[in-house]
């Protein structure tokens, strides 16, 4: 029986996509097979950042209606064996998707793979409902903003009270905090909720901190997950998240700036 | 240690009006959490029933559900204004 492993926010734009691909990822590299689920239906992206575009034939809708199988549609990616993409459909309206129809997919991934990763759409809609229903764990994806933290919270409520374990009474969604775009200077300057503040609001177990960062937008642009660029902070702080969500305990690098002499000096 | 800092101002940093900001939403969006989704609507209607016999202010009708244990009470608190457009009531 695979995890199923829903990333959310509410708040559109704060980095889910990147998320779900970049966690994907490294549960793969990791050795675990994975498929990753667009679930945002009419606005597909992951394929982008996956890098596998042009190689989507088939997408989740087309599997829902049976126009085509899993083995026709999941992309198998190119640079890490053990992972699979299922593309969103583009054209089709939101209803599309249903919640039978999810739960069969779903099923169905359980039996070959180990995690499934679901990229919730933005909202609290249908799709953003649909994408957490059957998750066993959430990655919640912050930034340090009053609107994405509030947002955040909405979602921990319905995480907690619209989903199948909550309706069938089981055990809790396990729920983790991602704060991305975290930028560690301006926090020291007062201009920036810190990890700990956000962790005050929240009050869920944090999983790890993404530092703001070009190499997002550089991995991007190439289409490469940006947990395959080993150089870069968010690169790394990516795979210390993957790996405490694996069990292990690593420490939180990136909370602080690099200083040089003249920064200590007259820095804030 | 930075000896700018003793130049700064002691003005809250924007961060900790955000903090502040969020605790309070936060905390006003959790009591309304997990209730009936008709309450909104229930207290819409209250409202309007109860503005048929006496002028209230839309602030002095709190409806609220609480749980004790396996008991979930509904509790409806009205402020009714000065006892003088009240008595032209009765």
């Amino acid at each position: 029986m695979a995890r199923i492993i829903v990333v959310t926010s509410g708040k559109g734009g704060v980095g889910k996509t990147t998320t779900s691909a970049a966690f994907s990822t490294g549960l793969a590299k990791a050795g675990h097979k994975t498929v990753v689920i667009d679930f945002d239906v009419g606005l597909r992206n992951l394929d982008l950042i996956m890098g596998c575009e042009r190689r989507v034939v088939y997408d989740f809708v087309n599997v829902i209606n049976g126009e085509a199988n899993l083995g026709q549609t999941l992309i198998k990616d190119k640079r890490i064996d053990n992972l699979f993409i299922l593309p969103a459909s583009q054209t089709r309206d939101k209803d599309a998707l249903t919640l039978e129809g999810v739960g069969k997919v779903l099923e169905e991934l359980s039996q070959e793979f180990d995690y499934i990763v679901c990229d919730s759409p933005a909202g609290i809609e249908r799709g953003a409902l649909l994408a957490a229903y059957y998750a066993d764990e959430a990655i919640v994806v912050t930034n340090p903003e009053v609107s994405s933290v509030r947002d955040s919270d909405r979602v921990l409520g319905i995480l907690s009270s619209k989903t199948r374990r909550a309706e069938k009474g089981e055990e809790p969604i396990k729920e983790h905090l991602l704060l991305t775009r975290y930028s560690p200077a301006r926090v020291q300057k007062g201009e920036m909720l810190s990890v700990e503040d956000v962790g005050e609001i929240l009050a869920i177990d944090l999983l790890g901190v993404i530092p703001e960062s070009k190499s997002v937008l550089n991995a991007s642009n190439a289409g490469v997950p940006v947990i395959l660029d080993q150089q870069s902070d968010a690169g790394q702080a990516y795979e210390d998240a993957v790996a405490r969500f694996l069990g292990e305990q690593r420490p939180h690098r990136f909370l602080s700036e690099k200083k040089g002499f003249l920064g200590r000096l007259f820095g804030s | 240690m930075n000896f700018l800092n003793y130049f700064r101002s002691q003005k809250k940093s924007s961060a900790a009006v955000a903090k502040e900001r969020l605790q309070i939403i936060v905390a006003h969006e959790r009591t309304t959490r997990g209730g009936p989704e008709y309450l909104p609507m229930l207290k819409e209607e209250l409202l309007a029933v109860i503005s048929k016999y006496v002028e209230v202010d839309r602030e002095a009708v709190k409806i609220q559900l609480d749980r004790d244990g396996d008991c979930e009470v509904l509790e409806l608190n009205v402020v009714l204004p000065e006892v003088e457009s009240q008595a032209k009531l009765r």
